[in-house]
């Protein structure tokens, strides 16, 4: 490091040594780090934007009539709102099999299994196992690219819709779904599908690429140098929060 | 669930993994996930499925706040900082949904 020994005046180059005044950072409220503290709060916040996705999701959902006859006579119609399960009820390669809500019920269970992979990593960052972290980094970004991939295939089906299509008020029939029509019901409908869930695949993309980077990071030996692994906290409390957020998609777009 | 955490913080030579609480916590997801969907498939929609589903949903919420991002384990005032604004959310929710059932009912009998 020569270039800071000539612009210090003792003429020895040093780390930047943590700071431990009260206003310096070495004060820590609630008795966690800087760094977790803000993580917490910044997750907060988006809870805040995913709440207001969810609640204008329910108070527009109340705002349309329900299907009121039996669930096995259910038709789409853009008159009232659509059974999930008669939605989503599609499964990769098999292709006109009636399967409701088995394939969101695998991305849940791979998302869920993400975030134990995550915890994982974060366990064996404690005690400085530098390879147990990779391992875990590793599995936690094959299930969060995964995910992103049914979800990529889910919008793909969503899109183009099934064979029979709907039809319409005008007369014609109509496949699949985009912003301003959709087979299954209500205009509305895709549109909150396409955001919420945009919306949320968007921060699981973020999160694979923050992993993506941690793994990096923990291979040249970063954190092991810095002497604990407290960024793999940081972004688990993140991977933590869209697998939350999931939690809740899950319960009011796929079950409710 | 709750024993692991305080000696795997203590930083310093590579120990042994403890995990047993996190597979714990996991099963716990898997087990209330597969119950949501016995309810789907066995019960008739209606206000109470939907009361069982959101009931569910905040006890895994709960497990993954509490276990998983170790909420639990932080000091009272910062449990506290994150419960207070997130159970005003949930307020908001619920005024807001009954509110749509309103502005629907509302628009139906605009003309009679």
């Amino acid at each position: 490091m020569a270039h800071d020994v000539s612009l210090q005046s003792t003429g020895t180059a040093t780390l930047d040594a943590p700071r431990t005044g009260t206003w310096d950072g070495g004060n820590e409220p609630f008795k966690a780090s800087y760094g977790k503290l803000m993580m917490w709060f910044f997750l907060l916040s988006d809870a805040f934007t995913f709440a207001a996705f969810l609640t204008t999701y329910g108070l527009i959902r109340h705002k349309h009539a329900v299907f009121t006859g039996e669930a096995k006579d259910f038709v789409f119609n853009t008159a009232y709102w659509p059974i999930p399960d008669h939605v989503f009820n599609a499964f990769p390669g098999l292709h006109g099999v009636n399967l409701p809500l088995a394939f969101v019920a695998l991305m849940t269970m791979i998302l869920i299994f993400s975030s134990v992979t995550m915890v994982l990593a974060v366990e064996a960052g404690h005690r400085m196992d530098k390879a147990d972290v990779q391992k875990w980094l590793l599995w936690t970004i094959l299930f969060g690219a995964t995910f992103i991939s049914s979800q990529a295939w889910e919008w793909s089906h969503f899109i183009h819709g099934t064979e029979a299509g709907t039809t319409m008020a005008d007369g014609t029939v109509f496949h699949g779904a985009n912003l301003a029509a959709n087979q299954y019901g209500p205009v509305l409908f895709a549109d909150l599908f396409f955001f919420i869930t945009g919306f949320h695949g968007t921060h699981v993309f973020s999160g694979v690429c923050l992993l993506i980077w941690c793994f990096i990071a923990t291979t040249n030996g970063t954190f092991h140098k810095r002497g604990h692994y407290e960024m793999i906290e940081k972004i688990g409390l993140y991977w933590h929060f869209v697998d939350l957020v999931w939690v809740f998609v899950f319960t009011f777009f796929y079950l409710v | 669930m709750a024993t692991a955490p305080a000696e795997t913080l203590a930083p310093g030579e590579i120990a042994k993994p403890n995990t047993a609480w996190i597979w714990k916590t996991f099963f716990v997801l898997v087990g209330i996930t597969a119950v949501e969907f016995v309810f789907v498939f066995l019960m008739k929609a209606g206000t109470l499925r939907n009361s069982i589903f959101i009931v569910l949903t905040i006890f895994k919420a709960f497990f993954i706040v509490a276990e998983f991002m170790h909420l639990k384990h932080e000091t009272k005032g910062l449990i506290w900082t994150i419960l207070v604004p997130f159970s005003l959310l949930i307020w908001l929710l619920v005024a807001l949904i009954t509110e749509g059932a309103y502005v629907g009912e509302a628009l139906q009998n605009m003309f009679s």
